[in-house]
């Protein structure tokens, strides 16, 4: 029984520190921010970082832990297929339709695994006999959890239109028949040994007792001397009682009785883990639909358009948008901002350009965050939006000048360089903000020449926005048809507009009006 | 009696009552590390007065020689060590029956010991059958085995455990537990219910998950509650308690003593090839050295010293090998050079050589033709001792003369740095006595001193240590041949220190 409502056909495994591995120490959101942080491969912190995700992954979670985790590892995890994104943006339609039946759904899962949580807990013995306990308690909640389930199934199944709910409740129905319910709570009923236990053995190494086997007890043998003459098998029956006081008597009964016990607390054990991983998986599904939703309803109360985009093949390369905009900085504005227009069809290379604070840094954010939103199915900031898929989003953003550390600036840019090296292929995207200028003109456009070289050549798909004019004119120059130019506009007046415009690299990047303006209005 | 041995010729050979205890010149050689090391692991085989005791003959050592020629044979190895720890086995089962109390256990684990010995020496059998085998020691093992393996008592002992070992297997029970009471009668056991649990479950075992299992705790013992349940099945399976009964007073003796005699000896052969294994590589080789008691020019090519060498060889660190040879009339090493350059190492690898051969052991080096000696003896710096009132001179003079006193012209006698504690002029005139003594007895030496003037006497040969040319400060370790030339050390320290004429006059501004 698997949800499958994040893939077709595979189960999502959350990457980082979501699912407890086996067996459960101890629960996800024992875990501390930090330390959830620090699991992060360090290339994903810095598209964290660098794109401001954290706005976000707040905006989808509306303050619960649980949605903000789980939206962190979706988005992060983007996929990269076209199907897939498809796959989910249906199911996400059939949640702003039906959002009440999700979250009560949702509710569902969170009991189960709730209640599963108060009979495993760290307390709970790890001998064979008390897991046979506590699984036979677990699974008779889990099975009326399902058959709850099964209610809403059937009850609200009808306006779902989605591949991946009909699906869903579909296997939900054939899986778990009246009949099918009615023998699992039967052998539950025999397992839990209720007549003790019928165990059959046999000689071991030094005629120890050995293959401890359990078996159905069926009949519970004469009691009575009477019984005893009258039994049809009257072959020698022996018995022994274990004195009250025997403690080592009675650990040593424990011992033969665990050993028999072995093989069903396995399998008891196997399928409560199993169906307490289904709901889990479900609960983590249903949280990053509930997440888009949020997302989505934040959006539009801010009055921004939202849309679902239009996911091109891998390789195919496409960025054409209408009215772009940066979710997170809106969100952290709680206004409504200027979006842009960008069209670059069949471009690997768009290369940014222009005036300082002319919107160049928003314009890329705008970018990296839209394809990362479409890559994980959700609804993006945008009028309209489409670009081929990702095979990884990654960022390279100058950081802040470190006073410590001037002089390894440079050395701390190749540095990171290098570890996004590492996790690069054919149709991954790099987003660079005003990278390699921690040296002068000359060498830093040199360093980026050489880099956007080589990745172009390895099919990589580049945003960058520079002032090293060199570089970029460089470029300009050699009149590539897969390259884009664009610019930060400026009015002849001086007056940025914080648009992004078609255009040439020009030699001087504006610094001159930021110059007067601060010094002229001051 | 047994009927054949695999270290000596004669069966009727064995350690002498002086190998009980490590010969004198033992730690001056640092054999008692070597020794230590070979039997680490071995304890329990008692192999150290068979490495206190070299052998007096060239035939005795060209038997054992031949062996460890024939072990060069890997399958042979590997049929060996099965052996071995099939006898050990056999012997733990045994120390197990003796510790267990319950009489049905302990019959149990003797017919599991016993079992063990006749599986054991029919594999060591069948495992020598085919094998191609020119040492006289292991063909008369293949003939012995053949034999006994073969003999009436044997085989009989073989049918019987199979017969044991079935009957036993038969007995099946079923034990009912209710709260604290226990009913146990005859039953098959099964495993249907189980499936019958797995197959109910099915749809929820698909994950490949690490299965729940409880660890129990495995220990031959039994508690109470087993051994009352042990008891009841016995009630139940008269006929066959009793027959593991009788089995196990019939077959008390049932330890061959040649058998017994192989196990413990040829572990000689298989802890000093586990310890050669564990060294050899490229660049420390091993070889059976070619053994004379005529010829007095030795040779050895790239030997070094296997207790360096077991100390550094888990660590990485390379081990310098040397070489060495006498010609014609010369029979005494006089070596000199700077301190720590790897002086004494050379004379502890010539003595370390002589010996091990005489032992019959494969030695340190790429070849190597030795002597046939009858004693070893060391002179090495003692600390001083305060109940010792004699003087340090004294003391040395002392020993030196105890030896004299009793080597033969076929004895070695290793010297390292002697009257250190006298004026030089002392030293060369005492040096030369002794030298000249050596001379006269014409025996093998080693003599280790810092006087250049020592290496011109007739029959010496001078080897020198030496030291990286451009760094004086990294020893090269090397001992080489060649006359004594006590001033390229200064010389290179000058250097280093640029206090060399060129260097003095580059300094000096003009």
């Amino acid at each position: 029984m698997k949800p499958h409502l994040l893939f077709r056909n595979r189960d999502f495994c959350p990457a980082w520190g979501m699912l407890p591995k086996y067996p459960q120490p101890t629960r996800w959101r024992d875990r501390e921010y930090e330390e959830q942080w620090a699991l992060l491969p360090h290339v994903l912190r810095m598209v964290t970082q660098d794109l401001e995700l954290d706005i976000l992954f707040k905006s989808m979670a509306q303050g619960d832990r649980y949605l903000y985790e789980v939206a962190k590892n979706v988005v992060l995890l983007s996929v990269p297929d076209t199907g897939t994104i498809l796959y989910r943006q249906d199911i996400l339609r059939d949640c702003i339709r039906n959002t009440k039946v999700v979250r009560e759904i949702y509710g569902i899962c969170d009991e189960s695994i709730e209640g599963y949580f108060k009979e495993f807990t760290w307390y709970t013995g790890k001998s064979a006999d008390s897991v046979r306990g506590t699984s036979i308690r677990a699974l008779t909640l889990f099975i009326g959890k399902l058959v709850l389930l099964r209610k809403v199934a059937e009850d609200h199944g009808g306006t779902f239109e989605s591949e991946g709910f009909r699906e869903f409740f579909a296997m939900l129905k054939r899986e778990l028949t009246d009949e099918y319910i009615v023998s699992l709570n039967a052998i539950l009923g025999e397992l839990s040994l209720p007549a003790g236990a019928c165990i059959t053995a046999e000689l071991g190494k030094g005629n120890k007792g050995t293959n401890y086997t359990l078996q159905r007890c069926r009949e519970i043998p004469p009691q009575t001397w009477i019984a005893r003459v009258l039994s049809i098998d009257p072959s020698a029956q022996y018995s022994f009682t274990i004195a009250d006081r025997d403690t080592t008597g009675f650990r040593a009964l424990a011992e033969m009785r665990g050993k028999s016990l072995n093989p069903v607390s396995r399998i008891l054990h196997q399928a409560t883990d199993h169906i307490f991983r289904f709901f889990t998986s479900l609960k983590i599904e249903l949280a990053f639909y509930l997440g888009c939703v949020h997302l989505r309803e934040e959006l539009m109360r801010l009055g921004e358009p939202v849309c679902f985009p239009v996911p091109r093949e891998p390789g195919n390369r496409t960025l054409t948008s209408k009215g772009l905009y940066d979710a997170c900085m809106a969100l952290q504005k709680n206004q409504a901002i200027i979006g842009n227009d960008v069209n670059a069809e069949g471009k690997d290379l768009v290369l940014i350009t222009g005036a300082n604070r002319g919107g160049k840094s928003t314009f890329l954010r705008s970018v990296g965050l839209a394809q990362l939103l479409m890559q994980c199915g959700s609804c993006v900031p945008a009028e309209s939006f489409s670009a081929d898929v990702c095979r990884g989003v990654f960022t390279h953003f100058r950081r802040e000048e470190d006073h410590e550390m001037r002089s390894g600036k440079l050395d701390e840019e190749l540095t990171r360089m290098s570890e996004i090296i590492d996790h690069l292929s054919p149709d991954s995207m790099v987003l660079f903000n005003e990278s390699f200028a921690a040296t002068n003109e000359r060498e830093g456009s040199e360093i980026s020449r050489q880099i956007v070289c080589a990745l172009l050549k390895k099919r990589v798909k580049i945003i960058f926005v520079t002032h090293l004019h060199e570089f970029s004119r460089g470029l300009f120059e050699r009149n590539m048809g897969n390259a884009s130019f664009l610019r930060a506009e400026r009015k002849p007046d001086g007056e940025r507009t914080f648009k992004i415009k078609e255009g040439e690299p020009l030699q001087t990047s504006f610094g001159k009006d930021l110059y007067h303006r601060i010094f002229c209005e001051s | 009696m047994s009927r054949f041995s695999i270290l000596y010729a004669n069966p009727d050979m064995a350690v002498s009552r002086e190998a009980l205890k490590e010969p004198a010149f033992f730690s001056d050689l640092h054999l008692d590390q070597v020794v230590d090391a070979v039997i680490a692991g071995y304890e329990e085989y008692d192999l150290k007065p068979f490495f206190y005791e070299s052998l007096k003959s060239c035939d005795a050592i060209a038997y054992r020689q031949e062996i460890v020629r024939d072990l060069g044979n890997t399958r042979l190895l590997e049929a060996l060590k099965s052996f071995s720890l099939g006898m050990q086995t056999m012997r733990t089962h045994l120390a197990q029956a003796k510790k267990l109390h319950n009489f049905s256990q302990k019959r149990r684990w003797f017919l599991d010991a016993v079992a063990v010995y006749c599986e054991t020496i029919e594999r060591l059998g069948n495992d020598l059958a085919d094998l191609d085998l020119a040492s006289r020691g292991f063909q008369a093992l293949r003939e012995f085995l053949n034999e006994y393996s073969h003999s009436p008592g044997f085989t009989s002992l073989v049918a019987e455990i199979a017969q044991l070992d079935a009957e036993l297997s038969g007995v099946t029970y079923c034990l009912h537990i209710q709260g604290n009471k226990i009913t146990v009668r005859k039953s098959k056991s099964s495993q249907d219910y189980i499936r019958e649990v797995e197959h109910t479950f099915k749809g929820f075992l698909q994950d490949p998950v690490q299965p729940f299992q409880e660890r129990f705790p495995e220990y031959p013992e039994m508690n109470h509650v087993e051994a009352k349940v042990l008891d009841l099945v016995a009630l139940q399976y008269p006929e066959v308690f009793s027959h593991l009964s009788a089995f196990h007073e019939k077959n008390l003796n049932y330890l061959d003593e040649t058998v017994a005699r192989f196990d413990r000896e040829v572990h000689f052969y298989l802890a000093y090839l586990d310890l050669v294994a564990r060294i050899k590589n490229e660049n420390l080789p091993f070889c059976i050295p070619e053994v004379s008691d005529t010829e007095k020019e030795v040779e050895s090519r790239e030997g070094f010293d296997l207790a360096l060498a077991i100390r550094l060889s888990p660590q990485g660190i390379p081990v310098v090998t040397n070489d060495f040879y006498l010609e014609g009339r010369e029979r005494i090493f006089v070596i000199t050079g700077p301190n720590q350059g790897g002086k004494t190492t050379f004379a502890r690898v010539f003595g370390q050589l002589h010996f091990l051969a005489g032992l019959g052991c494969p030695v340190p080096g790429r070849t190597a033709r030795l002597y046939l000696f009858d004693r070893i003896f060391t002179h090495f710096e003692r600390e001083e001792s305060l109940g010792n009132l004699r003087s340090k001179l004294e003391d040395d003079l002392l020993r030196i003369h105890s030896i004299f006193t009793t080597c033969t012209p076929r004895s070695i006698i290793i010297i390292n740095e002697m009257f250190t504690s006298t004026t030089v002029q002392d030293a060369l005139y005492l040096g030369r006595k002794v030298l000249e003594q050596a001379i006269q007895l014409d025996l093998l030496c080693i003599y280790v001193t810092f006087l250049d003037e020592l290496t011109m006497l007739e029959k010496t040969v001078s080897m020198v240590s030496t030291v990286a040319p451009d760094n004086p400060d990294v020893r090269t370790y090397r001992v080489v041949r060649r006359p004594a030339d006590g001033l390229s050390y200064a010389i290179a320290i000058a250097r280093k220190k640029r206090v060399t004429y060129e260097a003095i006059l580059e300094r000096i501004p003009s």
